[in-house]
């Protein structure tokens, strides 16, 4: 009891909604987009990696294709993959603007993509072209029923 | 007065495109152009390459998973394709197998590695049903506890694809150009190559394997033959292949250094 009311304050500081009915985590504060990207907006740039619910999908992530910094990404569109169960997924940008900088630990540790999804194992950064785009994302809670229905409907 | 098809009515269109012989990286330029600009479902089956070749996933290293001082000294082609998994080296007795389509044309398959996997493995049940003791092991197409397919795949937003190299023979020689990988299947036990897999033509032959799988296909699609120009895919302008021949160079580079 006392470990779950732990984990609980924890979860809370780190805003983090871990107890959501079994459910994969979301954090709070980020935005999500309907191919299970967050982002963490950091004034005019953009954090951004794969769900839990992504990474716990995809399985064991053994190669991260990451792009080069300075590379233009388009909102929805593909700038890198991820490797994991013999399958290269994409990975989808959900804002436009140039990459500032790429998580270059994924290179040894592709499996911080697992560990990790929302802290450590970030993938890139990007200065936004466009701050409008974030209004078309989903907040946390919009991003979780998204998750559900999701499979449920599978 | 002629009673429809059920079974066809409402299942998705799938073009398939059969050959013989096609050199594997046409056939891969193809299958990447098909998924990342096409909009329509694809089978496509080619029926052995025309030479032996060495075909890697997009993270393979050739240090790590080819004997590169005999690649080398044979020149055999090595290739690193846009999908994942692991390496093989196919050759004429190669049937090649690959399906590219949009995630809502198979609503109960979720866009995700494993649900994909499973599904294919259901699949090719109709195929080798009564033909041996054929199950989707560890991500492999397996009689017994032998390997005679493998497997990988590309996922992208709205499509995806699957493909499968099946052994349906080998030569026993060319194994010899692959290490034993670091990760490996537990059900491979250590096994080398020769005692790891196994040939389909032991079990059918190529057109009836070949014919069940398109059987199989007309049970979940709606298939239409069509033709296609592979040599004419490969000059396509608007699109940048990942799929590539490693050059000498980058092969000489994974040589082991000696002291």
């Amino acid at each position: 009891m006392a470990s779950r009311l732990w984990a609980s304050r924890a979860a809370s500081y780190l805003r983090i909604s871990a107890f959501n009915r079994g459910f994969a985590s979301v954090v709070k504060d980020f935005k999500y987009a309907d191919s299970h990207e967050w982002v963490k907006v950091e004034g005019n740039t953009a954090v951004v990696g794969i769900t839990d619910h992504a990474q716990d999908h995809l399985g064991d992530v053994v190669y991260v294709e990451l792009p080069e910094v300075g590379a233009a990404v388009t909102q929805g569109g593909s700038f890198g993959a991820v490797e994991s169960v013999k399958a290269t997924s994409d990975i989808n940008s959900p804002v436009s603007g140039k990459v500032v900088e790429v998580n270059e630990e994924l290179n040894n540790s592709p499996g911080l993509v697992n560990a990790s999804p929302y802290e450590t194992g970030w993938i890139i950064k990007v200065e936004m072209s466009d701050n409008g785009e974030l209004k078309s994302l989903m907040d946390s809670d919009h991003y979780s029923k998204f998750c559900e229905e999701e499979d449920a409907s599978h | 007065m002629t009673v429809p098809q059920a079974s066809k009515v409402g299942l998705p269109l799938m073009n398939l495109v059969r050959f013989k012989g096609v050199p594997i990286l046409k056939q891969l330029h193809l299958e990447e152009r098909l998924l990342r600009t096409s909009s329509d479902n694809w089978c496509i089956v080619n029926d052995g390459t025309n030479a032996p070749t060495i075909v890697m996933g997009l993270s393979g290293k050739p240090s790590e998973l080819l004997e590169v001082g005999s690649v080398l000294q044979d020149k055999v082609p090595v290739i690193k394709r846009f999908t994942g998994g692991g390496t093989v080296i196919v050759d004429p007795g190669t049937i090649f197998v690959t399906l590219i389509c949009n995630r809502d044309s198979v609503p109960g398959v979720q866009p995700y590695p494993r649900s994909i996997m499973h599904w294919s493995g259901l699949l090719y049940n109709e195929v080798f049903e009564g033909f041996g003791d054929f199950r989707l092991h560890e991500n492999d197409y397996v009689f017994g506890n032998r390997k005679f397919g493998g497997n990988a795949q590309s996922i992208t937003r709205k499509r995806w694809i699957h493909h499968t190299s099946f052994l349906w023979d080998f030569e026993a020689r060319n194994m010899a150009y692959l290490k034993l990988p670091q990760k490996a299947p537990e059900y491979r036990l250590a096994r080398s190559h020769m005692e790891f897999v196994c040939r389909m033509k032991d079990y059918m032959t190529r057109s009836v394997f070949i014919d069940k799988t398109l059987k199989a296909m007309e049970n979940h699609f709606s298939v239409r033959p069509v033709e296609v120009d592979v040599d004419a895919s490969v000059h396509d302008a608007g699109f940048v292949h990942s799929t590539k021949v490693l050059m000498k160079h980058e092969l000489e580079e994974a040589l082991p250094i000696s002291i």
